[in-house]
């Protein structure tokens, strides 16, 4: 009988993607877009601590048009991250793991943090143009 | 019966049982960053204005303070541990892979320590 090479484990050149891989990859994406973030809240609040100059020059920065662009992609990958997060966690704890269960929560999880994006955007746009 | 090789057990080779610590560290802060970071997140887009005097007032508020420490404590831990996962799933040369964790680490202690000094520096006055 010939003896096929057989793939050893699940590789993205083969692998078929789906909605499960896909959001695990978007995860782990958006946590590390999320570290980047921290580091920005740490400027921002060491700005705050030295002044009123060095504040005004850090929100000039975060408000620059490359700055609202990187606001708004932390406010997604915070919120996917979170959903997503608490999606994990009740894998986690054991639940979930039907089919339909694991589809229905990812589109959630993806669905509403860019519903919950685009919310906060215009709160943020409404406030800004009050 | 032990699955232990004679010579491991010589050795005294085997799991140190503290392999799932840092995997359920993760677990837990992800639990703790739950409220915090919502708490965090809706304080700043609820702020009438982030101009230097809001902001400044609003951190200040003992409660304030001490959440926003908390969260950022947290939050370094927490992203701490996310992206060291990354560099191990993916650096595998042994000594870029030390470098780089080590200067992984090094980097989250001064970012968090920074940015609890700063609140601290606004919550007592300079």
């Amino acid at each position: 009988m010939p003896v096929r090479p057989r793939p050893l484990s699940p590789h993205l050149a083969i692998y078929r993607w789906q909605i499960g891989n896909s959001l695990s990859i978007l995860h782990r994406m958006t946590g590390v877009a999320l570290a980047f973030g921290l580091l920005a809240l740490s400027y921002w609040l060491v700005s705050l601590a030295g002044g009123e100059a060095a504040y005004g020059e850090a929100i000039r920065v975060l408000t620059s048009p490359l700055g609202w662009l990187f606001l708004l992609g932390w406010t997604f990958s915070f919120l996917y991250h979170l959903l997503n997060g608490i999606r994990h966690l009740l894998w986690d704890a054991g639940y979930g793991f039907e089919r339909n269960q694991r589809q229905v929560s990812g589109w959630v999880a993806v669905i509403g943090a860019i519903v919950l994006t685009v919310g906060v955007a215009l709160m943020v746009w409404h406030g800004a143009n009050r | 019966m032990s699955l232990r090789s004679p010579l491991g057990r010589v050795l005294g080779k085997g799991s140190a049982k503290e392999g799932t610590g840092s995997w359920w560290a993760e677990r837990v802060t992800s639990v703790a960053l739950i409220p915090l970071t919502l708490w965090f997140f809706f304080s700043l887009l609820l702020l009438p204005s982030l101009d230097y005097g809001t902001v400044k007032t609003w951190l200040a508020v003992p409660w304030s303070s001490f959440l926003a420490v908390l969260s950022i404590a947290v939050l370094t831990y927490h992203s701490y541990l996310g992206t060291t996962v990354v560099i191990e799933d993916y650096v595998h040369a042994t000594g870029l892979k030390v470098l780089s964790l080590l200067t992984l680490r090094f980097l989250y202690v001064l970012c968090g320590g920074a940015g609890i000094f700063a609140i601290l520096h606004v919550a007592f006055g300079s």
